[in-house]
């Protein structure tokens, strides 16, 4: 694999950039501080100079990618004794940059509008939170990398102990942490072992790409840190148990940089450490645990977000789906570069980096939405939500625009970058091996049953809580967000539809990134109105077939002018025999229709009884018993029994084992410290010995 | 010059194949009911019954609930348009059509769910509990429908290297590929992919006024009215739309290609009215002869078409030597 342009050549644009985005992110930590310490009145006036110094990020990484070249490093004043960090600008952070930015802006911009006490409480920790994931998404050594990363963790950890007085959110809490140190616990050692002795105390990039890559059973531990460190922050199944806890913890703002942007970070260390950092000659099975890691989140994430009754534990859910997919087109990447196949790699990566662009707009876009909704429906449960499309029609139009590319359907954003990932499932079984192509079949088929599943969640969360009935007095009391939540909803809803009609382009602007990992770029078939999956045959024309949309619902409309008649009459709903509803029941019972456990409950049935463990336990009276009869549905996340249970239960038993250590006698407790000593210094000469890391 | 000309011709064959379509799928409807009758040994209706009855209802005004939002009143159209975006994709008595170049098969299948959705989002709109029972079940099977479908977009775009309906039929017509296992298994997912997509017995039952067993029926019982005949007509598009797929995946033999001219546009229509005839008589034997199952028992239905779908590519792999590594 060549690269056409060095990572280490410099350029002017790119240098300016570069210098720009450091004085952003610089910014972007005082502010933290300056919102700390803040009186109360002075916050908005924070809020709205952090959504400008984000918008003046996204222009720059924008214009870094359209008019930058090559990467650029910065060393900054700052770092462990004896070093200094770097700050590298090439085209695959800027796509990141650009997508946490906008996301970013949008989330700065609703937060201008926020009154609710969390809100006001992780203020501080916004602007410092997006500080951190630019400075992981910038670095250019491992210190800088597991710093920014960490802090990213850290500052996301108290928003989601933001609403710290329920006990739900001190468990999402704990869980978070946990899987924070988890991550860090992993990804350090990976990178250790990436890099060559001479990378120096901060384990500078160049130094690693510089040096041989890792071979062996070092390569093979480096695949699976990376997997664990980063998979376990992106939400990879089987480690995304905390994820559908965690992010709908926290505000709603926060909620949807959680879930558009900082997975998009644990997906672009994935991304850089596999694709940049490891080198080009790695064999073809890498690719392989990417992708049953992402056919398992697809498939259980889009289960979930059907199962669940959160409207934003529903989109944390979906999520993990989004995270599956784009892993998917990873893995299928990795394949492909290793089967020496850049044009099939490009299709797979470009599919992924589009897919994680689009899934960062519309991601932020629902949880905003969703946050919306909660403010004036006054819930965030289905059950109590409903009818919301009378009340707060702007909300809900954008909502449905958002769910057009949650839900995967042409001329959607989503439909775009799953057609090139699907696309590029289909085209690698020419790669060869029965192993391979039996993989790709189910990978097709399984991406299909996700997509399915997504737009039945999408279709679940909008019809019971913006369509319908109110099902509470203060639902159907609800007001339209204010101006800066409409700006921002508006904002992103425009940027997702945009995104959807003109894939093309965007593929065009990431063509830089492309290159950078898999040696070409989607160029010659990523054109103004059409994306091709090979140069040969015909492709994905949204336009065109939004034209087709436009056509089609002209001619129905011109039908009905010619030979229908106009107008219409109102009347109560029909529904076989329903009789009008009630004066003292304006809207009728609301219990009367479809509620998000009812919705669910075909596939739970068909789906969840076997890949969720879901079990229905109905205890219906006798006729005559003047009980109540009850209804409870119980569904167990297969991960989280065999992997988070048993890992929960070996931290007791460590724990239980350590607690006795504490109790030793002073002789024991000194041979115990001798004994480590001693272990240490055995280490120490074994490795010297070895001679390795050199 | 011959570009333009080409140009031409394809947009002439479009329109003439739109036109074709919307006049023909109500005639489709009537057949099936009026062969069903016959099987039953009734006289049944006429076959131009259908087209009757949605001038009828379109010269009705609609009632709609007092809840029902500007959603519900947009989605016959919006529905409409989406389907008939797919109908134009998919080729019926030529090739080489102008949307020759967009009538991807995942495309097709995308704006097929995105009438799915509309219908069902409708569905909820109003707040009545067969409006919600038709939108869950329909998401449902569909979660089992797609698989099998995507299955069998695999297979074909193994055998022809594209995911393009156009070009897979232009090389199945050619005779190329040959007669396969893997066309046939595939054939028979698509059938089961389609009678559920459609609602057809034994997954569905379109004449059906049980409520509890209704499902698409359901899903649109509040409409009325002109908008009542424009979701009717778009549940009839839906399945000429299908018929004509099959007809185009496996059996593209006597459909007009644009080197041929205009002469061979007559030999193209017959044979595509006496596929459809064929397919259509098959279907109404078909259901006449099977009763409608229980909706938990639909996925283990759609489930045959994933096995087919999976065997299908399985046997391609084995038999065509991409299993060597070849390719």
């Amino acid at each position: 694999m060549v690269r056409d342009d060095p990572p280490t050549r410099s350029d002017a644009v790119t240098d300016l950039i570069l210098q720009g985005l450091t004085l952003v992110v610089s910014a972007l930590f005082v502010l933290g501080l300056l919102g700390a310490v803040a009186p109360s009145h002075a916050r908005g006036m924070v809020m709205a100079t952090t959504a400008a110094f984000c918008a003046a990020g996204a222009l720059a990484a924008f214009a870094g990618l359209a008019f930058g070249d090559g990467a650029t490093t910065l060393a900054l004043p700052l770092g462990p004794p004896g070093a200094s960090m770097l700050l590298t600008l090439d085209a695959l952070s800027g796509v990141f940059l650009l997508l946490l930015f906008i996301s970013a802006t949008a989330c700065a911009v609703y937060a201008l509008d926020a009154h609710e006490a969390e809100d006001t409480r992780a203020m501080p920790f916004f602007p410092v939170f997006i500080g951190a994931m630019a400075l992981a998404l910038l670095a250019g050594d491992g210190f800088t990398l597991v710093l920014g990363f960490e802090l990213m963790s850290l500052a996301s950890w108290a928003t989601v102990l933001a609403r710290h007085e329920e006990g739900a959110s001190r468990d999402a809490a704990l869980l978070y942490v946990g899987i924070a140190a988890f991550g860090a616990a992993c990804l350090i050692p990976a990178l250790v072992l990436l890099s060559p002795a001479n990378a120096g105390f901060t384990l500078s990039f160049a130094a690693m790409r510089a040096g041989l890559p890792p071979e062996g059973w070092r390569a093979t531990l480096v695949l699976a840190l990376v997997l664990l460190g980063a998979g376990s922050k992106a939400g990879l199944a089987p480690l995304h148990v905390w994820l559908p806890l965690a992010h709908p913890a926290a505000p709603s703002h926060l909620s949807a940089l959680m879930s558009g942007a900082m997975t998009k970070v644990a997906l672009y260390v994935i991304v850089r450490l596999l694709f940049d950092l490891a080198g080009p000659a790695q064999p073809m099975w890498w690719g392989v645990p990417l992708v049953l890691m992402g056919i398992a989140s697809a498939v259980l994430g889009a289960l979930r977000a059907n199962t669940e009754g959160d409207i934003k534990a529903i989109l944390a859910a979906s999520t993990v789906e989004n995270v599956g997919l784009i892993a998917i087109g990873v893995g299928v990447a990795l394949i492909a570069r290793a089967a020496d196949q850049p044009t099939l790699a490009a299709l797979a990566l470009g599919g992924a980096l589009l897919h994680a662009l689009n899934h960062g707009v519309f991601k932020s876009l629902m949880f905003l939405g969703a946050g919306s909704a909660q403010h004036g429906g006054g819930s965030r449960e289905l059950v109590r939500l409903g009818g919301l499309i009378h009340t707060m029609p702007v909300t809900t139009a954008c909502v449905l625009a958002g769910g057009l590319a949650l839900a995967a359907l042409p001329p959607g954003s989503g439909f775009a970058s799953e057609w090139m990932i699907l696309q590029s499932v289909l085209a690698a079984p020419r790669i060869g091996g029965l192993g391979l192509q039996i993989l790709c079949a189910v990978a097709a088929c399984l991406i299909a049953m996700s997509a399915a599943l997504a737009a039945a969640a999408a279709v679940r969360l909008i019809g019971v809580a913006f369509l319908g009935r109110p099902r509470t007095p203060l639902g159907s009391a609800a007001e339209e967000a204010g101006g800066p939540v409409r700006a921002a909803l508006i904002g992103l809803a425009g940027l997702s539809l945009l995104l959807g009609l003109l894939p093309g382009p965007v593929l065009q602007l990431i063509a830089p990134a492309l290159r950078l990992a898999v040696g070409t770029g989607m160029t010659d078939r990523a054109g103004a109105f059409a994306v091709t999956a090979s140069s040969a045959s015909p492709g994905y024309a949204a336009p065109a077939i939004v034209v087709l949309l436009g056509l089609g619902a002209a001619l129905a409309l011109l039908a009905l002018r010619r030979w229908a008649v106009r107008g219409h009459r109102r009347g109560p709903a029909w529904a076989c025999g329903f009789a009008a509803a009630p004066a003292w029941l304006p809207f009728g019972d609301p219990l009367t229709q479809y509620g998000g456990a009812s919705f669910a409950q075909p596939l739970r049935r068909a789906l969840g009884a076997s890949l969720l463990a879901a079990r229905e336990r109905v205890d219906m009276p006798r006729p005559g018993e003047t009980r109540a009869g009850s209804f409870s549905v119980s569904l167990r996340d297969p991960a989280s029994v065999y992997v988070f249970a048993p890992l929960a239960r070996l931290r007791g038993t460590l724990a239980r084992f350590f607690d006795g250590i504490q109790f030793l006698t002073i002789r024991q407790t000194l041979s115990l410290m001798f004994a480590v000593l001693i272990l240490f210094l055995v280490i120490i000469a074994a490795v010297e010995a070895s001679g390795w890391p050199a | 010059m011959a570009g333009m000309i080409a140009f031409g011709v394809g947009l002439m064959a479009q329109i003439l194949h739109i036109a074709l379509m919307l006049a023909t799928a109500p005639v489709a409807i009537g057949f099936i009911r009026w062969l069903k009758a016959r099987l039953l040994g009734r006289i049944g209706p006429p076959i131009l019954q259908p087209w009757r009855d949605l001038l009828r209802l379109a010269r009705k005004q609609p009632v709609l609930a007092y809840n029902a939002s500007f959603l519900f009143r947009a989605a016959p159209v919006l529905g409409f348009a989406a389907t008939l975006a797919a109908a134009a994709l998919v080729p019926s008595f030529a090739l080489g059509m102008t949307t020759a170049q967009t009538s991807d098969l995942l495309v097709i299948a995308g704006l097929l769910g995105l009438a799915r959705c509309i219908l069902a989002l409708a569905g909820m709109d109003v707040g009545t509990a067969f409006g919600g029972i038709g939108a869950s079940r329909e998401m449902m099977f569909s979660a089992f429908a797609e698989p099998g479908l995507i299955l069998v977009i695999f297979t074909m775009a193994l055998l022809a290297g594209t995911t393009n309906l156009d070009a897979v039929a232009g090389l199945l017509r050619e005779g190329t590929l040959g007669l396969r296992v893997s066309l046939g298994l595939s054939l028979v997912a698509t059938c089961v992919i389609a009678i559920a997509e459609n609602g057809r017995i034994p997954v569905d039952n379109p004449a059906t006024h049980l409520e509890l067993t209704m499902v698409h029926e359901a899903m649109v019982l509040e409409y009325s009215g002109r908008d009542l005949a424009l979701i009717e007509a778009t549940a009839a598009l839906k399945l000429l739309l299908w018929l004509t797929l099959i007809a185009a995946m496996f059996c593209p033999f006597g459909m007009a290609v644009p080197d041929d001219g205009l002469l061979a546009w007559p030999m193209g229509l017959l044979t595509w009215v006496l596929k459809m005839a064929a397919l259509a008589s098959a279907l109404a034997c078909f259901e006449t002869g099977i009763a409608k199952m229980r909706v938990f028992r639909v996925p283990e239905f759609l489930g045959a078409a994933l096995l087919f779908g999976l065997l299908s590519a399985v046997f391609l792999f084995v038999s065509t030597g991409f299993a060597t590594g070849g390719g």
